[in-house]
């Protein structure tokens, strides 16, 4: 029955490790606002600069 | 003004996205799904058709349908999970992958252990704990890349450009964690040789662990991961907002929270205590409310669209597999009901049960997926929607096909099980009556099955198009984005909108209750010498016995043969005395199983002659007409192997087995000894007495002594 040893702190460990992401993900904001997530990932804001190098690449 | 704008700017980085890794992950869920549905097929031909096991060892039941959950689990499943968060991941982070290279080595890793498993387990090479069978040197493998998955993952998450965490990654997080420690925790086991190990729990205790590991196996590799996916292909697909992004969050940390309790309802009516089985059918039935939680927020996100759903196959499939994910939550929660499972266990119900949610939706959420992404990886358009309408009309009614088929065999069988007359006695007592009975429903099965694997084949047809005719040129595009560093979440906000977060801080203390509760489960178990009543009839096996054991275990019998008399009617009087914990003590791995197939093996001892057993692995259908068990022809050729048979009793002597000194040492002696006393018993009815050496005498010993140190007398006969 030794296998406790490891499943008492693999167990304690898996808790620590949600509670502690809770405790980070609500102290850095993260459910401040629960509106505007949702509709943020629809909008791909990033700019796909391919055309920009492409261009820069041709004049050159 | 222009400050502002100058030195955002200035700011912007560069990145791309690693698409090479995600296409890789795709192109291997599309070569092992198919490899997966094809043995799956073939397995539900070979239950409606005994013939197909070929005589052969490696293509019989008891050894493909192992391969078929693992292949359908970590091969299928698992490589679409791994194209779709890296896919999703990078997207919602807006950034690339950590590193390129442990991208590299998980692709390559996982591909190497879903072929070492298509190579061991058909050879018999099996710890028979389901979807747990893989032995421990590719148990080792599966947690290194695992972790190395998780490391990328995390090292991910540190360099990303947005500052929200999705609620899709929130359940990609809880998967990654999970998973790692009940894979571990379930497959500890002592090594004998480089392919044999000892689980080291037993008994009640391994079974405990297996189905906390296999339920929540189907929590969060089959279920987790794919919400994420759900919550982040759905308002893609649509390009509408997810209904509630609130419910997302509560439905998150509530699901996580309850579904870690579920596992003991696998083991209702078993030998394991009272308390236990009540608190996981508890926790069953509450899982009701946050997995409903998840179905309704994907179809109310199409609320107002149907119409496309109509049109678009890609809706078509997230919205099916949505459904069916309603439907196999609302399922659940009812099967583990104890008086719908008294019925339900062990018959197919719980197969359609099964298929329901890995079909319905795992298949139908991954083919959606699919047709989504690979357009856009590929920089081109999807070669035909006619095609994927085909695949889902023909995957859609193979599968209704599939559950129907089996919810009438699995009550048709349940209920003949358990049919007693006015007299008190079984209306059914021969179990193979109630087998030749479904039957019919078994090709039914099959043929669903069939349509399920034709349309993944059409849509491999379709994606290989698609990508043959995509352009050129695949270089990676660019994109430009804010380092973390300049987007502060909270720039207005001041403390008192810290409080909004109170609940969600309720949800956590939760989660963390979820592991006191598996600790409050499990260690119990673990230490203390009460929760199994020691009974001094229960011996260990004897040496011959083990090697029997192991043969059984090879052979995969548990997949077919439950080794649990539970405690009601029809089962006293079919079986015998109902199984205790005190007898299974010495068994690792447990043998339980979780469908029968034949008939339950645990009372079997001393039940039929050594002649009846012998006659009937050489041909089932010799002592049992109709009955659809292979031929075990092998078993007659193969000679037992004594080799390792001393290190075997070491290791189990080493986790409790109270083996004596000389025994370990004379354990060859004494194997033999046995094995000519059984072989001197059949040589009377003619068998040959150079059969001694042969692995049938040792399945007989081990088949003989079942159920037999508590179990009572069991009766001697001749026919079933």
């Amino acid at each position: 029955m030794e296998i406790i040893k490891l499943l008492i702190p693999l167990a304690l460990g898996l808790g620590a490790c949600f509670l502690g992401l809770f405790i980070w993900a609500t102290k850095s904001g993260q459910y401040e606002d629960l509106d505007s997530p949702a509709l943020r990932i629809l909008i791909d804001d990033e700019e796909n600069i391919n055309n920009e190098l492409i261009q820069k690449r041709n004049s050159k | 003004m222009s400050t502002a704008v100058e030195k955002g700017e200035s700011n912007l980085e560069t990145f791309s996205y690693n698409d090479k890794l995600t296409k890789m992950f795709v192109i291997a869920t599309l070569i092992w799904g198919a490899i997966a549905l094809f043995l799956g097929v073939w397995i539900a031909f070979q239950l409606a058709s005994w013939q197909l096991n070929l005589d052969l060892p490696w293509f019989t039941f008891g050894r493909l349908r192992p391969l078929h959950t693992n292949a359908a689990i970590f091969a299928f499943i698992g490589n679409a999970i791994f194209a779709g968060v890296y896919y999703s991941t990078e997207r919602l982070l807006k950034t690339r992958m950590a590193s390129d290279l442990l991208g590299k080595i998980h692709f390559w890793g996982w591909q190497l252990i879903i072929v070492g498993a298509a190579i061991t387990l058909p050879l018999g090479l099996s710890s028979a704990k389901e979807y747990a069978e893989l032995e421990w040197p590719l148990d080792i493998l599966v947690a290194v890349i695992w972790v190395t998955f998780g490391v990328n993952f995390f090292l991910t998450l540190k360099r990303r450009r947005e500052r929200h965490i999705y609620v899709a990654i929130w359940f990609y997080i809880a998967t990654i964690l999970t998973v790692a420690v009940l894979y571990v925790v379930n497959n500890l086991a002592i090594p004998v040789s480089f392919m044999k190990s000892y689980s080291i729990f037993a008994g009640v205790q391994d079974a405990l662990v297996q189905w906390w590991y296999g339920h929540n196996a189907v929590a969060f590799f089959l279920t987790t991961p794919f919400l994420g996916l759900m919550y982040y292909f759905i308002p893609k697909a649509i390009n509408r907002p997810i209904y509630s992004y609130r419910l997302s969050i509560i439905h998150f940390w509530s699901l996580i929270f309850v579904y870690i309790w579920a596992g003991p309802h696998h083991l209702l009516y078993s030998a394991l205590p009272e308390w236990v089985q009540t608190l996981g059918v508890a926790f069953s039935i509450a899982l009701w409310a946050p997995s409903w939680g998840g179905m309704i927020n994907g179809l109310l996100t199409l609320r107002g669209a149907w119409d496309r759903v109509r049109r678009e196959p890609i809706l078509k499939f997230l919205a099916t597999a949505v459904t069916f994910y309603g439907m196999a939550t609302f399922e659940g929660p009812l099967l583990s009901i104890k008086s719908v499972n008294s019925l339900a266990h062990f018959t197919d119900w719980i197969v359609g049960h099964v298929h329901s949610g890995t079909i319905g939706w795992n298949y139908m959420l991954t083919s959606g997926m699919i047709y989504y992404m690979v357009p856009k990886l590929w920089k081109t358009k999807l070669y035909s929607d006619r095609l994927a309408n085909i695949q889902f009309w023909s995957a859609t009614v193979g599968l209704l096909l599939y559950i129907m088929s089996m919810w009438t065999a699995g009550i048709t069988q349940g209920l003949m099980w358990r049919a007693v007359d006015e007299t008190g006695k079984l209306v059914y007592p021969n179990f193979v009556e109630t087998v030749v009975k479904i039957v019919p429903m078994y090709w039914v099965r099959a043929f669903g099955g069939v349509l399920i694997l034709f349309g993944f084949v059409v849509l491999i047809y379709n994606i290989y198009k698609t990508i043959k005719l995509a352009p050129k040129d695949q270089s990676e595009d660019v994109f430009r984005a804010a380092p973390l560093s300049s987007n502060p979440i909270d720039e207005h906000g001041g403390k008192h909108r810290k409080l909004e977060g109170i609940p969600l801080v309720f949800s956590v203390l939760a989660l963390l209750a979820i592991l006191v509760g598996t600790i409050i489960e499990l260690v119990p178990s673990l230490v203390s010498n009460t929760f199994v009543v020691k009974d001094s009839r229960v011996k260990p096996y004897s040496p011959l016995e083990i090697i029997g054991r192991d043969i059984y275990v090879k052979e995969g019998c548990y997949t077919c043969h439950s080794q649990l008399v539970r405690p009601m009617v029809a089962e006293k009087l079919r079986y015998g005395k109902p199984s205790s914990a005190t007898e299974y003590i010495y068994d690792r791995p447990f043998q339980w199983g979780s469908r029968r197939i034949g008939p339950d093996l645990h009372r079997v001892g001393g039940k039929y002659s050594h002649m009846w057993h012998y006659r009937h692995m050489l041909n089932p259908r010799e002592v049992t007409t109709g009955s659809i068990m292979p031929n075990y022809p092998w078993l007659f050729r193969n000679k037992i192997k004594y080799s390792s048979l001393s290190k075997k009793m070491q290791v189990l002597a080493a986790l409790g087995a109270p083996y004596k000194t000389e025994e370990i040492e004379y354990s060859v002696k004494n194997a033999k000894e046995q094995a000519n006393k059984i072989t001197r018993e059949l040589e009377r009815d003619g068998v040959d007495g150079k059969m001694v050496n042969k692995e049938i005498i040792a399945l007989i010993a081990y088949l003989q002594r079942l159920g037999t140190d508590a179990g009572g007398k069991n009766e001697v006969t001749s026919a079933q």
